[in-house]
């Protein structure tokens, strides 16, 4: 078994019109910003993937990752807990012009929400959003005298995750903060892509540190210097 | 009498004051980050930050960031002795599983019930929640920070909420700008004023019924600047 993949071209090849796409990451930190830019690529090239639903903790910031894809016109709804950054300028003006639609879910029931879709519990009830107008026709109903919210899971066709050192398995590890969404989405997704910074045989990885089995991942790629989002936003890079 | 009233150090340096020795501890992003910076000297303190981290310190020295290494405000951090990371879904079963001792957040509103308004002020523009409608469900205390009126003077302490909700019946103790306040049994307990602050002043700038059980102590704040 080899899930390596040998370019990022190949990685996002099979990303089809209308997708759900969960990208890892939170901000800049553990965001696939190398894959995100090879499927805008793709879509300059070929007009698709057009359409997509993309699920991430926030909707882009500046002119690169994610809100390049939201400028290059390939996404039609995002679902997040904060769609704002140091510049949510792509978000923010699709989003007034009614260009874009938006799912807001509060941030721990965005997290459990794709957990349980990959663990296979359709619905779970969280006392976050109780009250309140994110809870607008949800179920409620009580426990132990407290009131919790019905949520259901949240599933998605592709995920892109970024990684440290991954395997010919898929097993991951992750670089300090930025495993936060990752692991969760790895579990979620039908086809589950990781971009790591290398890729080592099976066995490379003590068992011991591996935080994502391969049994999640799909496919690999390796990008030996990531992009950082925080760093390109901070040199002023556009990628569009 | 003249009075002043306390600048948002200030207001933090109260806070910390309260935080026990060994706590675990979650402070919103904005003026509830500045509590860290007035930890009592002795006590041990852990910082959670909902993007996966357990022991982080202050920020690093300017062009030290690792933008792999931030907090829930993308501010870059430092790991302290004994950090873990861990992902999102385990970081809120920490939060709402009962784990934290204390979480601090701002506030647009805080009503009498302990209700909290502090995601949105309207219906315009672009709406963000973060993690705040977790982050006021299971510490055993959560806390709100925040000037005791709103820049126009209006008060921020109400009998009921006009903002959208980020939780109902959700907070315990407020430290405001002249005063600290618990919640107790749906009223407004009044704990600390400003010793030059008049009760029927503090009243006054105050939008529910301000209620006294026992002595109110003075709130009394190193000057800071």
């Amino acid at each position: 078994m080899d899930k390596t993949i040998s370019t990022l071209e190949a990685a996002v090849a099979d990303v089809s019109d209308n997708a759900v796409l969960m990208i890892g990451g939170f901000g800049g930190s553990g965001a696939p910003i190398d894959l995100i830019h090879a499927l805008i690529d793709r879509y300059k090239a070929t007009g698709s993937p057009a359409k997509l639903t993309v699920i991430n903790n926030n909707a882009g910031n500046g002119k690169i990752g994610i809100a390049a894809m939201i400028d290059a016109g390939m996404v039609a709804k995002m679902i997040c807990s904060f769609p704002r950054s140091s510049d949510p300028r792509a978000f923010t003006d699709k989003y007034l012009a009614g260009e874009i639609a938006l799912e807001l879910i509060p941030q721990g029931t965005l997290a459990e929400r794709i957990r349980a879709a990959g663990a296979g519990i359709p619905a779970f009830f969280t006392p976050a959003s109780y009250g309140t107008e994110l809870a607008a026709g949800k179920q409620v109903q009580e426990f132990d005298g407290k009131p919790y919210v019905l949520e259901h899971w949240l599933k998605a066709d592709f995920a892109f995750v970024k990684g440290a050192l991954g395997d010919t398995y898929g097993n991951l590890t992750y670089r300090l903060a930025g495993r936060n969404f990752n692991p969760l989405m790895c579990m979620a997704a039908r086809k589950t892509i990781v971009q790591v910074s290398k890729i080592i045989n099976a066995g490379g990885i003590d068992p011991e540190e591996v935080v994502t089995p391969g049994l999640f991942v799909d496919g690999v790629v390796e990008v030996p210097d990531p992009q950082q989002e925080e760093l390109l936003i901070r040199t002023g890079v556009e990628y569009a | 009498m003249t009075w002043e009233k306390l600048r948002n150090p200030q207001i933090a340096w109260r806070a910390a004051q309260d935080i026990q020795d060994n706590a675990y501890v979650n402070l919103g992003i904005g003026i509830p980050e500045l509590i860290a910076k007035f930890q009592p000297e002795g006590r041990h303190i852990t910082y959670h930050t909902e993007n996966g981290v357990l022991g982080f310190g202050a920020a690093p020295a300017e062009g030290e960031e690792d933008w792999d290494l931030i907090n829930a405000g993308k501010k870059a951090i430092t790991l302290s002795a004994g950090a873990s990371f861990f992902h999102h879904a385990d970081s809120f079963a920490m939060v709402r599983g009962g784990h934290l001792d204390l979480a601090v957040l701002g506030a647009y509103q805080v009503a009498q019930n302990g209700d909290l308004a502090n995601w949105r002020v309207g219906s315009k523009g672009v709406p963000a929640v973060g993690g705040a409608m977790d982050l006021v469900h299971g510490a055993k205390q959560v806390a709100v920070i925040t000037d005791h009126t709103t820049k126009d003077g209006k008060p921020k302490l109400v009998e009921k909420c006009t903002f959208p909700l980020t939780g109902v019946g959700c907070i315990t103790r407020v430290y405001t700008s002249l005063a600290v306040v618990d919640i107790d049994n749906g009223r407004f307990l009044l704990r600390e004023k400003l010793p030059k602050l008049s009760f029927d002043e503090l009243q006054s700038l105050t939008g529910a019924t301000l209620h006294i059980n026992g002595d109110v102590a003075d709130l009394t704040v190193p000057d800071l600047s």
